[in-house]
């Protein structure tokens, strides 16, 4: 059950129980029960809002980041990582395979901001040995979902 | 002044889906639960074969039966899906839509008078394709009681000594309803006995949602080398506009198929099938996705029309149900156009799929939730409105 409440809660967070155990043909309360015991377990982290920012009068910048580091001794790239991701700027670090070691996603208002946080704050960093910045310069899909104007249902309104 | 038209084609009764579909049309802001196709896209990557099949530029005719790649894919989906072996190079041949294939097996198997069994509630052409073909249709009438299923004494009664082929539609449109393998065997035991032909149309046979693996007639021993089995791209792989189906069955009778769809169509439109190849080899998995996703609306829907009091016995198949309005005391197009005028939501009256569909209305959750929540607010609404004036 858990693996089809998280298929139908990734795409629609918002449904009501109700619903959701209507669709799984499940109890209400064996749903409740399976996302409060998901919750406790951080499989489920939270519920978020996917938001187009561009539609919005709200400037936001985004840039990824490609971050080299080197491991010292007692300290190991988890250890690096959260002195990265503790900052508030900080959207997603991922630790990576190939040419570099993590991917970090940086939010700001102006590219100004962004870049003063990576030569003031990253950069500095004593495990860091470089960074590369590219700024995105637009969305076109986030989290599976085209940005886009939604689609239109296409289809004849009566067909056999 | 010589007659214009053809009496036959006059005489076929215009489809009772198409007058439902005028009045719909004129109507402003109307929301339907009246599609008889799946609401997802064909998924990006049989359209993405599509595209680049158009720009290799093949753009020529097929074979007239199809291409042989496609050929292999559709007895390889057949072998592991039923077990149930064709020969690519004889015994298939690629069709526009099942439709088609319905069309081209009755004029490759009836000659004047032969009868054949129709199932209804069903699919609206096969009585006229039947007609067309100089066939005489038998109609016989599915009920409520057995979940709309064929039943064996039911179709003793209607055959005789000039029927010929039995049509077998399911997983049934309008009704949803499944045969198992087992109610199957019983079929298959009289149409050996009384030696007539099958057509089995098997279009839905993806949407099953008994949790059992789909059963085919032809899986009967016996029965493969009496049955034509059609089946097609449109509701599995959302596939409805590219129009491609394929009909498998004894060389004999396909030969002749062949020939009748050569001199009709040529061949099946390229383009679809070079991307149904993929549809048909990596598929499986999205047919799936889609599956789950129906099932769970089915769910949804069944559990709301329980909610608002409407009796619907529990479909297994398909992307409808078929709901029994006989309470209100109106027909089927009466009850769809109040519906329609009063909360501005189409569904199909049922008698639009043969007499036997009066009293039922047929729904399609093929929608998003969204929408059916919407709709079905708007039908709880107007049937409360109708029990409180019954009152």
């Amino acid at each position: 059950m858990r693996e089809k409440i998280l298929a139908v809660i990734e795409k629609n967070a918002r449904i009501d129980i109700h619903d959701l155990a209507t669709l799984l043909g499940e109890s209400e309360t064996s749903v409740a029960n399976e996302i409060a015991e998901m919750e406790k377990e951080h499989i489920i982290c939270g519920y978020h809002t996917l938001i187009n920012w561009e539609n919005t009068s709200d400037e936001k910048v985004v840039a990824l980041i490609e971050v080299k580091v080197t491991p010292q001794r007692g300290m190991g790239f988890d250890k690096i990582a959260e002195r990265i991701y503790q900052y508030d700027e900080v959207n997603a670090v991922y630790l990576m395979s190939g040419a570099f070691d993590f991917t970090v996603f940086i939010e700001g208002r102006t590219m100004r901001e962004v870049a003063q946080f990576v030569s003031d704050k990253l950069a500095p960093l004593d495990s860091v040995l470089s960074t590369a910045t590219h700024f995105v310069l637009k969305k076109y899909k986030d989290h599976g979902t085209i940005l886009s104007t939604p689609e239109q249902d296409e289809r004849q309104l009566i067909t056999p | 002044m010589k007659k214009i038209l053809s009496d036959r084609a006059v005489g076929l009764k215009p489809s009772g889906i198409r007058k439902f579909f005028d009045i719909v049309n004129t109507m402003e802001g109307a929301i339907s639960l009246g599609v008889g196709e799946p609401d997802f896209e064909t998924p990006w990557f049989i359209r993405e074969e599509g595209i680049y099949s158009l720009e290799k530029g093949r753009t020529f005719y097929t074979s007239n039966a199809g291409l042989k790649e496609l050929k292999v894919e559709i007895t390889k989906y057949l072998k592991r899906r039923f077990g149930v072996t064709y020969d690519p190079d004889h015994e298939v041949t690629v069709t526009v839509g099942g439709s088609e294939g319905i069309d081209v097996a009755c004029r490759a198997l009836l000659n004047p008078g032969d009868e054949v069994i129709i199932p209804q509630p069903s699919y609206v052409s096969y009585e006229p394709c039947v007609i067309l073909a100089d066939g005489v249709p038998v109609i016989l009438e599915l009920k409520e009681e057995n979940r709309f299923k064929l039943t064996k004494e039911d179709l003793l009664k209607k055959i005789t000594p000039r029927t010929k082929l039995l049509v077998l539609p399911f997983p049934n449109n309008p009704t949803g309803s499944v045969m198992t393998r087992k109610e199957l065997e019983e079929i298959a035991e009289v149409i050996i006995e009384k030696d007539i032909l099958v057509l089995s149309d098997e279009i839905y046979t993806e949407l099953t949602y008994t949790g059992a693996e789909p059963a085919s007639i032809t899986q009967i021993p016996g029965m493969r080398e009496r049955t034509v089995l059609i089946n097609g791209f449109s509701k599995a792989y959302a596939m409805t506009g590219w129009r491609l189906g394929y009909a498998c069955g004894p060389e004999e009778i396909i030969r002749q198929m062949i020939k009748v769809h050569q001199f009709a169509i040529m061949c099946a439109p390229t383009t679809s099938q070079y991307a149904a190849v993929v549809a048909m080899r990596d598929g499986d998995q999205e047919v799936a996705k889609m599956r789950e996703s129906y099932n769970q609306r089915r769910r949804y829907v069944l559990s709301r029309l329980k909610e608002m009091n409407l009796p619907c016995y529990e479909p297994e198949g398909a992307f409808y149900v078929f709901p029994n309005i006989s309470r209100f005391h109106m027909t089927s197009e009466e009850f769809a156009t109040k519906l329609l005028t009063e909360q501005k939501v189409a569904v199909v009256p049922g008698n639009a799929f043969g007499d036997s569909g009066e009293g039922f209305i047929r729904i399609s959750y093929a929608y998003s939730l969204k929408q059916l929540k919407e709709a079905l607010g708007r039908i709880e609404k107007f049937i409360g409105k109708l029990d409180g004036k019954a009152d």
